[in-house]
């Protein structure tokens, strides 16, 4: 086996989406001025309701549907709390980590009667795509192709977001929300309309996220097996700037770390050290961060 | 003749209190119609009337022969009526276009077509002689240039009537000349515009009529030609103004010698300045804002580091040492940004007098604050500036007071001190005519009484009536000296725009 081959990319982009997608909710969320430490949870309600909804209707389509709904849930509560109630949204962000947490280990016991995890040889995974033409190239077939729907859904909507930001009248006022919510405000912008949009859209990208992580990579759920990637994706966030390109390559960086550790346990090394990889990028990452993130926030002071 | 605007003995009353009573105003096309007075005289009310912010008690406002009711800005803004706050709302990171438009995007299927925006902007920028770029960011261009964007902006909206309220608190004067041209292009073009201030100077340059108020009462509304600057300010105060006092003549030694002093950060900010503060003296700085005086005032009173160079306050060595330490050696300071510096706006006015005075031995036993005492103290401050501290009186939180009325309790806080040496940064900023002259008194006095002052105005007007000795800065150095006798405004302008004047003591540094 080598360290780097066609097969590592590929497993790239699958590591990718739900990085990806919750990185652009939290980017969402960012431009509208609030700061969504939530996304961890919200991925997880999703990953868990996918499993449900599969298990019980047997559509994978609706399985996906139910995953964007539950997290939804969760990002009204986030919203109500957050805008409605005034709270601080670090505190609701992490109260949305740990209830998410805590109804999905509860949930797992109520519904399928397990402890830890819960798998079903028989329930079936994100059917996986081929696009014609590409799939016969050598290579980059193996790249881009074979992947399931909302890997390519991930990356459209990535797209997707950086024309709605930089092309659209409603993006354009998203922004404008996000920069000087006071200035916004007395232009008569639906200030808290946009948040609760931002927010709600940012619940049913985390809640596709989840659904790739136990359909599309696996077809189980395990307690807690989002495993901080909520908390990656909001460093993603970050590093790319709330910029949908940005978050593109920055979350491509992590996916990568994410494959490599896999990768690299066939050489033997152990799992704890190589399932290290992505947050020792993480720690790395800050460092990098550091300075841009002040400049960000000296900014900010001055436009007040 | 039929006015554009009309508003008929507006009153609006908060309880018992009459903050406008029976106000009549009148607005023709193609006028500017200036309001003054002082803090307080309901300027302000006045125009949250006519901007839908605030509904009149009684009275009507009649638009275009009809009479209207505004419920909100929106309905304002709809009715052709825009408004430029003090403070500006804009978006640093958006481009002057995009400034300009938001809220009424050019738009094809939800798609903002930026394009046309540039377009509009600079055809609407050509139209009313006001430059501007209308790609450059927002955060990168000047106070003036914001201001523009802010009055494109309404005029854009589709504003015939513009209120302009305090527009030149905040500019240099090369951008208050700019904008009173601005204004008088406006007008030529048949748009009406309100000026709300009390710089009078500015009113008998640009107005064409002139409303004063007073306690809530219209005490005159006069033509431009059959006024001046006296009879508006008695209008105003509602007696004469009185002369500031005479200077005595000291000639004592030094108390603030400042020695090649140097503050760098990437680029130098201040570059090698000398001079020296004797007691019984003002010395004014003038300059455009950014040319240093915030760091040479934050050098000597310890608020940022000075990489060369010494402070000596009173034959001290205080170079680079705390504030605590630099106050105790005499130094009282009237910060030229009364929020950053001056107060903390999330507490009373009572804690806000308090800061400094908390371990004089005076109001402190044993490390227990003396309320009782002090309290004593700032009633004597609140009396004798007048300062409106609104309903809970000291315990109305800083925030809440008006900006005019905080500088005044940090003035009265500063002077309350009683050091040798007092840094006066913009000490009247916002303030009114009567506390004005209050406060240049109580300078004087100070001045008079053998105590040294660095003052630091952007009014020419107040460093020229204060100082005994004016330094203009320029580019981090100081380009000129002036004496009392010989400097004039023409002297100070030529230098703060870096040219050198003949006669004057130049430094070569």
């Amino acid at each position: 086996m080598e360290l780097l081959d066609w097969s590592l990319v590929s497993s790239t982009i699958r590591m990718v989406t739900p990085i990806l997608l919750a990185a652009l909710g939290g980017a969402l969320c960012s431009r509208v001025g609030i700061f969504n430490v939530g996304l961890e949870g919200m991925v997880l309600a999703g990953a868990f309701s996918a499993i449900v909804g599969n298990h019980f209707t047997g559509n994978l389509f609706l399985a996906i549907l139910i995953a964007a709904a539950t997290s939804v849930l969760f990002a009204l509560l986030f919203a109500y709390m957050t805008i409605k109630l005034k709270a601080n949204e670090i505190v609701v962000g992490v109260a949305i980590n740990f209830l998410a947490l805590g109804l999905t280990t509860f949930a797992l016991r109520a519904i399928f009667g397990v402890k830890g995890a819960f798998y079903d040889k028989d329930m079936a995974g994100l059917p996986k795509w081929d696009i014609p033409v590409i799939k016969d190239i050598p290579g980059v077939g193996e790249v881009f192709s074979g992947h399931s729907p909302l890997v390519y859904f991930a990356f459209l909507a990535a797209i997707a977001l950086y024309v709605f930001f930089y092309k659209t009248v409603t993006g354009f006022r998203v922004l404008a929300v996000g920069s000087n919510p006071v200035a916004a405000r007395s232009l008569g912008l639906k200030v808290t309309g946009l948040q609760v949009l931002a927010i709600v859209i940012c619940g049913a990208l985390c809640g596709l996220a989840g659904a790739q992580l136990s359909l599309g990579q696996v077809t189980m759920f395990s307690e807690g097996m989002t495993a901080g990637r909520g908390f990656i994706a909001l460093v993603a966030m970050m590093m790319g700037q709330s910029h949908p390109i940005g978050i593109l390559a920055s979350s491509f960086l992590f996916g990568l770390m994410d494959a490599l550790s896999i990768r690299l346990q066939g050489f033997s090394l152990p799992t704890q050290f190589t399932s290290m990889l992505p947050y020792l990028l993480t720690v790395a990452a800050m460092f990098f961060l550091k300075e841009r993130m002040q400049a960000a926030s000296n900014n900010q002071q001055s436009t007040r | 003749m039929t006015y554009r605007l009309e508003m008929r003995a507006m009153t609006k009353k908060y309880g018992d209190f009459i903050a406008n009573d029976k106000v009549s105003f009148s607005l023709a096309a193609g006028e500017v119609h200036a309001i003054v007075g002082e803090n307080g005289a309901g300027k302000t009310t006045l125009m949250r009337m006519l901007y839908g912010m605030e509904q009149p008690t009684s009275g009507d406002i009649v638009l275009n022969g009809k009479p209207v009711a505004f419920r909100g800005p929106q309905d304002a803004i709809g009715n052709g009526i825009g408004m430029v706050h003090q403070h500006f709302m804009l978006f640093g990171e958006f481009s002057v276009a995009e400034n300009i438009v938001i809220g009424y995007e050019p738009q094809q299927a939800g798609f903002f077509r930026r394009h046309d925006a540039v377009q509009k902007v600079r055809e609407l920028s050509e139209k009313f002689r006001i430059p501007i770029d209308p790609q450059a960011k927002v955060s990168n261009c000047s106070v003036g240039e914001q201001q523009r964007v802010e009055i494109l902006k309404v005029l854009y909206q589709g504003a015939d009537i513009i209120v302009l309220d305090e527009p030149t608190a905040v500019l240099t004067p090369l951008e208050v000349r700019d904008l009173l041209q601005t204004i008088r292009n406006l007008a030529e073009s048949g748009k009406s515009v309100i000026l709300i201030t009390h710089k009078l100077q500015e009113v008998m340059e640009v107005a064409d009529r002139i409303t004063v108020l007073r306690g809530g009462k219209v005490t005159g509304t006069v033509a431009r030609e059959q006024t001046n600057v006296d009879d508006l300010a008695r209008l105003m105060v509602g007696r004469e103004l009185q002369e500031l006092s005479e200077r005595v003549a000291l000639e004592q030694g030094p108390l603030l010698q400042v020695e090649n002093l140097s503050v760098r950060e990437k680029q130098t900010l201040l570059d090698r300045v000398s001079f020296t503060v004797h007691h019984g003296e003002i010395v004014g700085i003038a300059g455009v804002s950014g040319n240093g005086q915030s760091e040479l005032l934050q050098a000597v009173s310890g608020l940022r580091a000075a990489q060369e160079g010494t402070v000596r306050l009173g034959g001290k060595d205080v170079t680079n040492k705390s504030v605590a330490t630099i106050r105790e050696a005499g130094l009282a300071h009237i910060p030229e940004d009364r929020y950053m510096w001056g107060t903390a706006k999330l507490e009373s006015v009572e804690e806000n007098a308090l800061m400094g005075y908390q371990r004089k031995p005076a109001f402190n036993r044993r490390g227990i604050v003396l309320r009782e005492t002090f309290r004593q103290v700032v009633t004597g401050w609140v009396e004798r500036f007048a300062i409106k501290t609104g309903s809970r009186q000291l315990q109305e939180l800083a925030g809440n007071l008006s900006g005019g009325n905080l500088q005044k309790l940090i003035v009265a806080r500063e002077l309350g001190h009683e050091t040798p040496f007092l840094i006066a940064a913009e000490p009247t900023r916002g303030v009114d005519i009567g506390a004005m002259e209050y406060i240049h008194q109580a300078l004087i006095d100070k001045r008079n009484a053998g105590d040294g002052i660095l003052l630091v105005s952007s009014e020419l007007s107040e460093i020229l009536a204060l100082s005994d000795r004016i330094l203009v800065m320029y580019k981090g150095r100081i380009a000129g000296e002036l004496s009392r006798k010989e400097a004039t405004e023409e002297k100070i302008s030529v230098l703060m725009a870096g040219g050198s004047v003949h006669g004057s003591n130049q430094r070569a540094v």
